[in-house]
């Protein structure tokens, strides 16, 4: 079991501790493994994966695998097929091809599924006549999870004071709020959001944030999809990005970075037809992109103007530009099929 | 692997209704269409009580001797129909409410098995609309009848037909809103939904003719048929004939007691097996 934070707030088994009576036996929640085995059964597993709606193919032949310990980001651009993923993985929808299992098992060998894996996959999806605490309280009950989880669940995500209300009154973010505390309820061992941070205040963002981290230190598998690199690059650690639903890139983070922003020096000089020769010839790519502009990769702004000075070419600038994560994530995107997956760039 | 996979808890389909009862306790609506439907069906067991306590003297003595009006006069038609229009609706409700909130993805990612959900909201459905249902129906006979005893004309729980009458108006609720549920099931669409509950249960039996023989059949299978002659809506079966032969009614518009009955079972578990078939095959 990895450590438990002593942090205030939701902990593996902090509710119940392998104890749930039940008529007199004693029955060990899944959260409460014991042996100190691999965590296979925390892991989500994605297996040549095609889903069809009609003549649409919204998932193509994907495979990839997320496992337990961190936080691992879902990404592609609206309508790449994240949500229909997310929904196949989680036994709403059912695969056209090719299989999806949660522990080793398909999501709908469970017959309750609270406890093995929790879900939040659209905030607005709730009934706005309902109270938070009758909403969940209704599907802890389902369940078989004990009442003081709803009050512990409200608790962690901050919506104490407004349990009481019509969650129809609820803005996005404390809808939320409110579908992230539906998917902690049964202290699951899985956790999968679809696009969790949509509507949230900079401080909720924050507090989201730390929460999913958290949750992935403690040992659980935590799947969150986004359209948006940046939010991913801060909340991440490994990527699965997708594009017109096919895996483009299944890699940590910082690989991802490594491999997919390349630095550019972009420099203006007069003699700009010499340096591109001298430069070529000392293994850059160099693209014209004005009269006496030029862009460099795969040399960097020491050597370039080394190069200059020693040829006695005349530079009127030379700047380095790093490429963001996000132009990164879009250019891949842009066009998925020259990017297979698990190439580098 | 065995040694860490942990034990199941252990599944309870009473949880799940339990569940389902949270839900529909917490809808604001509930208390409402339980009130509009204690209103309106006790309130029209008074009017026609009323009325025929009003036109007592004019009656025939024969009429007056027999009073066959008494017992449809507890359970009378406007009430019937606006019976089966509440609890089919909101028996959809149920479920039609979860499909188009889009809850119902939230419920099944919580509880895979969709089938016990389906049982688990028509066992809610159920239970709720016979204790709803049984209420109402005591009080609409009790005043129904303490009216008429003002003409001596009232009749007892005791009295023949009666207990079946009461027995057929009360089973109309679950009967209607497990059908309803079911129909939810299946359509999904809150309006369309409704309008098919509605033309089911209440419109389809009117544009049935008794005259053939084929649409005689399919009129004497349909729930409101079935509860026509539980409540003897027409009054008892002997004076029903009576009148038929005098001219004063068409022939046929009561089932058999047992074709009755047997609507109020298949109805409601047809509608719950073609839901639950579908509902596991189906896309959520």
């Amino acid at each position: 079991m990895v450590a438990t934070p002593s942090a205030p707030g939701i902990r593996p088994g902090s509710y119940n501790h392998g104890r749930l009576h039940t008529g007199g036996t004693t029955v060990h929640g899944p959260t409460t493994h014991r042996g100190g085995g691999r965590h296979c059964w925390r892991v989500i597993d994605v297996n040549g994966l095609t889903k069809r709606y009609g003549a649409k193919t919204a998932v193509d032949n994907l495979s990839f695998t997320v496992r337990p310990g961190h936080v691992t980001g879902f990404l592609g651009p609206n309508g790449a097929g994240k949500t229909t993923t997310m929904r196949v993985i989680l036994g709403l929808d059912a695969p056209t091809t090719g299989t999806t299992t949660v522990g080793g098992v398909p999501f709908r060998s469970h017959r309750r599924e609270l406890r093995h894996a929790g879900a939040l996959l659209d905030a607005q999806q709730v009934h706005g006549g309902r109270s938070a605490t009758a909403h969940l309280w209704a599907l802890a009950r389902s369940n078989g999870i004990p009442r003081r989880r709803v009050t512990e669940v409200l608790d962690e995500v901050g919506l104490t004071d407004v349990a009481g209300q019509r969650v129809g009154g609820y803005s996005l973010g404390m809808k939320q709020r409110l579908g992230i505390a539906a998917a902690l309820l049964g202290d699951p061992p899985v956790l999968v959001f679809d696009e969790p941070v949509n509507g949230m205040d900079p401080e909720g963002v924050l507090w989201v944030r730390r929460l999913f981290r958290r949750l992935a230190a403690e040992g659980r598998t935590v799947l969150l999809s986004s359209h948006l690199m940046s939010e991913m690059a801060n909340t991440a650690d490994e990527l699965v990005v997708i594009g017109r639903g096919r895996l483009i890139a299944a890699e940590p983070v910082h690989s991802f970075a490594a491999r997919s922003t390349r630095p550019s020096v972009a420099v203006r000089t007069p003699q700009a037809d010499e340096l591109a020769t001298l430069l070529t010839a000392a293994g850059a790519q160099v693209e014209r992109s004005g009269p006496a502009c030029l862009v460099i990769v795969g040399l960097p702004a020491e050597r370039i103007a080394e190069l200059a000075f020693d040829n006695k070419i005349l530079l009127h600038e030379l700047t380095v530009r790093t490429g963001s994560l996000e132009e990164a994530f879009m250019r891949l995107t842009a066009d998925s099929i020259e990017y297979p997956a698990g190439l580098p760039g | 692997m065995t040694a860490v996979l942990p034990v199941e808890p252990p599944i309870h389909f009473r949880d799940l209704v339990a569940a389902e009862w949270i839900k529909l306790r917490s809808q604001r609506s509930t208390p409402w269409m339980l009130a509009i439907a204690a209103v309106v069906v006790t309130g029209s067991a008074v009017v026609a009580a009323h009325a025929d306590y009003a036109n007592f003297p004019r009656y025939s003595p024969a009429d007056r001797l027999t009073h066959s009006f008494s017992l449809s006069d507890a359970f009378p038609l406007a009430g019937g129909l606006m019976l089966m229009v509440i609890a089919a609706s909101t028996g959809a409700a149920t479920i039609v409410g979860e499909y188009s909130s889009g809850l119902i993805r939230t419920t099944t990612v919580a509880v895979p098995a969709r089938g016990p959900v389906v049982l688990a909201k028509a066992v809610m459905t159920a239970t709720f609309w016979t204790l709803a249902g049984a209420i109402i129906c005591a009080v609409s006979f009790a005043v129904s009848q303490a009216i008429l005893d003002g003409r001596h004309a009232g009749v007892s729980i005791t009295s023949p037909g009666a207990f079946t009458a009461f027995v057929g108006a009360t089973l109309l609720a679950p009967v209607c809103a497990v059908v309803g549920l079911g129909l939810g099931v299946l359509i999904r669409h809150s309006i369309a939904t409704t309008v098919t509950a509605i033309v089911t249960l209440v419109m389809l039996p009117i544009f049935l003719s008794t005259q053939h023989r084929l649409t005689a059949e399919i009129h004497h299978a349909m729930v409101f048929s079935a509860w026509q002659r539980l409540t003897e809506a027409y009054g008892p079966p002997e004076v029903e004939s009576a009148h038929v032969q005098a001219g004063q009614l068409i022939p046929g518009l009561y089932p058999s007691l047992s074709e009755a009955w047997i609507s109020y079972a298949a109805w409601p578990l047809v509608a719950l097996l073609l839901a639950v078939l579908v509902v596991r095959r189906r896309d959520v």
